[in-house]
């Protein structure tokens, strides 16, 4: 649907070709540290890091001028216990077929630059010099019972003090060598980790989430009409292509 | 050397009447004083600079909007905090208030219109001018709370810094009236002459442009306004000294405040603008105790604009700032000041 | 108009660091005492509810920890239980002063899911919704900072400008701080008739209120005084720290996202530049921010000579539903990076979303920079800084 004129194209595809380069560069810059590497067309750069040489490949790149250091947090990639489909009708019924693909699965087409575990730790770092961004992305060996722990790179980045603490009281995972892992957001008492997907959403739990009021109202076949007609309205007043 | 006689004197009244005037005619002028120029700078100028309405429901033009806030002050409980030392606690704003009502004690307003006509009128000033730290040290030290702490702490640490300065100021125009008595520097204005030239007497802004100059700046950091309000810093100690203040003994600072401010108006006036005399008058004419006071009221206004004027525009120096500023600039260029001058008395 | 030397500010720089070793020398002499000072979590300097502990020795800081999470509302949770047009109603809170331009950078990371792209005129008119929430929001910090270092005279003139460019963005979008405008696929809305010539008038008022400022403000001896040499930080650490926006480029690191990363906007398409400051300190910090809002005003008129004909909508389904995958895209907003890492696992909301907000980069300098320097200090630096409470909070 996208109305790309040719300029577009082409400064995509230049863009993309600079990623592409980019991303054969780094691999070759880090070796074996890079697990894997995706280039989404038009968009970004992933790496995948091997998690040991986490603080390494980061020293790396800064040092290869993507010194601007974006962010750094984490993604629990478990489906929530209390789910956000299936709670209502309307969930099963409205997002069944996008769902009913296995998470294993479905999980391989979305990660960018792969991986299977449960966390992985995302980062990311421009290069002023260079006008180029990439998306850093690692997995957190699972560990039972314990929290997973991964390097800390404080010493590389002096920001990532603060996201390393919040990925920590958020996620659970442990910074090695960080020296106040201490909860940046909430209370010192506070237990648990609320960004993990089995932390309970406890509005979650007393209404349905917030979005059956708005759609619910509008029955299938009505939404079809009226979805067509405004369609219709929208290229009948030369709009679109 | 007190040629002029006072007016209750004059009147023939007994000495508890004549206290009694004087007294009431303090108690009245002061919450006056720092109602009218709260009213008029701190509310409608204020405002008006800052493109804002100000108060304009209270009274015509909203002007009884600070009585209103009086009575509003006055209904509030009278808080202090569990550490505080109670007796200083209390005590402070009612010395900081003293201090401004103890300035308009030798505030000569006309040739009999002045409630004690002391000799040493502007030591007297000066000295009780300085008082109102001690206040600002006790509010600070028994409010029991940091930011009052280091408020009442850069108050103290700025007295030396703008004290000095402000009487070395003062040196020169004494010098040049020959007396430390405020109606003697008038009369000094008033018959004086620049040049042969006579017909305004001669107000020392003129020949004391400088100490005029160096008096105003000091007396802004005396009466702790902008650029030099570092022990109040509203947006760094959030009030300074004042800020566990509530009720009526905020009131009392915040009165003591614009009510010094009028006194130090009054004293630029008497020393540098000629006081309450009008050209082409006699020194003496009794008339002038009626026309005086409205003279001195205008010149006043005059002089506390600048002041406000000043506050409302410039933003705040840092501490050490100040003290560079003191030491670096502003007592050497009085000291030159009180040279040059001695050196003129001298040789006129 | 260009930087002033650099050379000046530099041994102004030596001999300030020259006289606070001093200090501590006579302080380690003397064995004078520490003392905490809590700044906040209510403290007129703080715009909000962030705490910065303070550890003092006299009016010198010893330690300066900001200690936040008063706010905390936990955005990126609830994103995950909400809808994608539903996301939006949360994200214009979190950079209050600047709302639109926190939506699009999520709006444009949905749309890389989607594959759709929004028609240029709507592309334009976010650009300029864009550029007008930057005015407003960096022209309260213009007076706001004459009211950190004690001036409020400025505030005052910077709410009464601030309020005719909410007009113009209420006048588009209906809502002045939370429009809650842009859609997956262009814009709610089209612009009203005779709003183009009215938001002309506007920018010309705006850039009235900068010369103004510039006089007023920036030109004064005591401020300059106040804020020249105050909180330098190198270029180096700002990078390392994350800064960005104005605060980046006030260290002389030339980045600005709207030119090196322009996620498909119009800023390619207007003449304008990026300003940078060799100094990085707080002066450098306010000049840079002037500057661009000057741009920004420029950015503006020229956008609106040039809106193209069109639809503001492209073709998309009422419900939407994004395909799974991963997307990153981060804007210049008047913080500086705004970002948004969006997952989707398909389906009406998203899986997961991590916002890289601004503030909470540039505040997490503070501890470096806030040492030695002195309690008024305190509050200039954090006011250059420049940080919305609900951008380091969430």
């Amino acid at each position: 649907m996208a109305d790309d004129t040719g300029d577009e194209q082409s400064d995509d595809q230049a863009g993309d070709e600079a990623r592409e380069a980019l991303a054969a560069e780094l691999s070759e810059l880090l070796g074996d540290a890079v697990v894997e590497s995706h280039v989404e067309a038009g968009q970004n750069l992933w790496l995948r890091i091997d998690i040991e040489q986490w603080h390494a490949a980061m020293a790396a790149l800064r040092d290869a001028g993507f010194a601007y250091f974006g962010f750094l947090s984490a993604i629990d990639w478990t489906d929530a216990p209390e789910g956000r489909y299936e709670d209502t009708e309307f969930d099963a019924a409205g997002v069944g077929e996008d769902d009913d693909a296995s998470s294993a699965t479905a999980e391989e087409t979305v990660r960018r630059g792969g991986g299977e575990t449960r966390f992985q730790l995302l980062a990311q770092l421009h290069s002023p010099a260079r006008h180029a961004a990439v998306l850093i992305k690692a997995d957190v060996p699972p560990a039972d019972g314990a929290p997973a722990s991964v390097p800390s790179i404080i010493d590389v980045f002096a920001g990532a003090d603060w996201h390393e603490r919040e990925a920590h009281e958020m996620f659970g995972l442990v910074f090695d060598g960080h020296p106040n892992l201490e909860h940046i957001y909430l209370p010192t008492e506070f237990e648990g980790h609320p960004l993990r997907k089995d932390f309970p959403l406890l509005a979650r739990a007393v209404k349905p989430w917030p979005g059956v009021v708005d759609i619910e109202e509008i029955p299938p076949e009505l939404e079809a009409q009226l979805e067509a007609e405004v369609m219709a309205e929208f290229e009948a007043s030369g709009a679109g292509a | 050397m007190s040629a002029a006689a006072d007016l209750t004197g004059a009147l023939g009244l007994a000495y508890w009447a004549e206290t009694a005037i004087k007294l009431g005619v303090a108690l009245i002028v002061i919450p006056t004083a720092a109602l009218m120029l709260g009213y008029l700078f701190l509310l409608k100028m204020m405002a008006f600079m800052q493109s804002r309405l100000g108060p304009t429901d209270v009274g015509p033009h909203g002007s009884l909007q600070l009585i209103a806030d009086a009575v509003k002050f006055l209904q509030k409980e009278d808080i202090h905090p569990a550490a505080a030392d109670r007796r200083v606690f209390r005590a402070a704003p009612v010395v900081v208030l003293a201090s401004s009502f103890l300035l308009f004690v030798v505030l000569p307003t006309g040739p009999d219109a002045v409630v004690e006509n002391l000799d040493t009128g502007i030591f007297y000033a000066m000295a009780v001018s300085s008082l109102s730290v001690l206040g600002v040290l006790m509010a600070g030290w028994a409010s029991a709370n940091k930011y009052a702490l280091l408020g009442g702490l850069r108050a103290a640490g700025q007295l030396i810094a703008y004290e000095l300065p402000l009487i070395l100021a003062v040196m020169g125009v004494v010098i040049q009236a020959d007396s430390l008595n405020l109606q003697e520097i008038v009369r000094a204005q008033a018959e004086g002459e620049i040049f042969g030239f006579g017909l305004i007497g001669n107000p020392f802004i003129l020949t004391q442009f400088i100490g005029f100059l160096i008096f105003m700046i000091a007396a802004q950091a005396e009466l702790t306004q902008t650029p030099f309000d570092m022990p109040v810093a509203e947006t760094e100690l959030v009030g300074g000294f004042h800020v566990e203040y509530t009720g009526f003994r905020f009131l009392l600072f915040f009165m003591a405040e614009v009510a010094t401010a009028f006194a130090f108006s009054a004293l630029a006036t008497v020393m540098f603008l000629g006081g309450w005399w009008i050209p082409g008058f006699d020194f003496n004419a009794p008339i002038l105790n009626v026309l005086g006071p409205v003279v001195m009221l205008a010149k006043i206004l005059l002089v506390a604009f600048v002041i406000f004027w000043i506050r409302f525009t410039y933003p705040r120096l840092r501490e050490d700032q100040l003290q560079k500023f003191a030491w670096k600039v502003l007592i050497p260029l009085s000291l030159a000041n009180i040279v040059v001058t001695g050196i003129f008395k001298v040789v006129l | 108009m260009s930087p002033p030397p650099t050379a000046s500010a530099l041994r102004e720089q030596q001999a300030y660091v020259a006289a606070q070793a001093a200090d501590a020398r006579v302080n380690v002499e003397l064995d004078t005492g520490d003392m905490t000072l809590n700044i906040g979590p209510q403290h007129p300097a703080t715009h909000g509810t962030l705490r910065i502990a303070c550890q003092l020795d006299g009016e010198q800081v010893i330690s300066a920890e900001p200690l936040m999470g008063y706010m905390h509302r936990g955005y990126e949770k609830l994103c995950e239980v909400r809808t994608y047009p539903q996301c939006t109603t949360l994200i214009n809170r979190i950079d209050w002063l600047g709302s639109f331009a926190n939506e699009v950078p999520f709006i444009l990371a949905a749309e890389q899911l989607m594959g759709v792209e929004a028609p240029p005129r709507a592309q334009w008119i976010r650009t300029i919704l864009f550029e007008l929430s930057r005015i407003a929001n960096v022209s309260l910090f213009l007076g706001d900072m004459g009211v950190q270092v004690g001036a409020l005279t400025p505030v005052f003139f910077a709410f009464r400008d601030r309020e005719r460019v909410l007009n113009q963005i209420e006048e588009v979008t209906g809502g002045r701080f939370h429009p809650n405008f842009d859609r997956i696929g262009g814009l709610k809305d089209d612009i009203p008739r005779g709003w183009i010539a009215e938001t002309h008038a506007v920018m010309a008022k705006m850039r009235g209120f900068c010369d103004e400022m510039e006089d007023l403000l920036m030109g004064n001896e005591i401020f300059q005084t106040r804020c020249r040499s105050v909180g330098v930080i190198p270029g180096d650490v700002a990078l390392s720290y994350g800064l960005s926006g104005a605060n980046l480029r006030a260290s002389g690191v030339d980045w600005d996202l709207r030119r090196d990363a322009n996620p498909g906007l119009a800023w390619d398409q207007v003449d304008w530049r990026v300003w940078t400051h060799p100094d990085g300190d707080s002066f450098a910090r306010y000049w840079v921010r002037l500057q661009e809002t000057r741009e920004a005003t420029k950015i503006v008129d020229q956008l609106l000579d040039g809106i193209p004909s069109g639809p503001i909508m492209a073709k998309v389904p009422r419900i939407i539903k994004v395909p799974a995958g991963e997307a990153y895209v981060s804007t210049e907003n008047p913080l500086g990076e705004m970002g948004y890492y969006v997952v989707s696992k398909g389906g009406l909301g998203p899986f997961r979303v991590k916002i890289r907000t601004p503030s909470f980069s540039n505040i997490s300098v503070v501890p470096w920079v806030m040492r030695g320097t002195y309690v008024p200090d305190i509050i200039t630096i954090l006011g250059s800084l420049y940080f919305i409470l609900g951008d380091i909070d969430r």
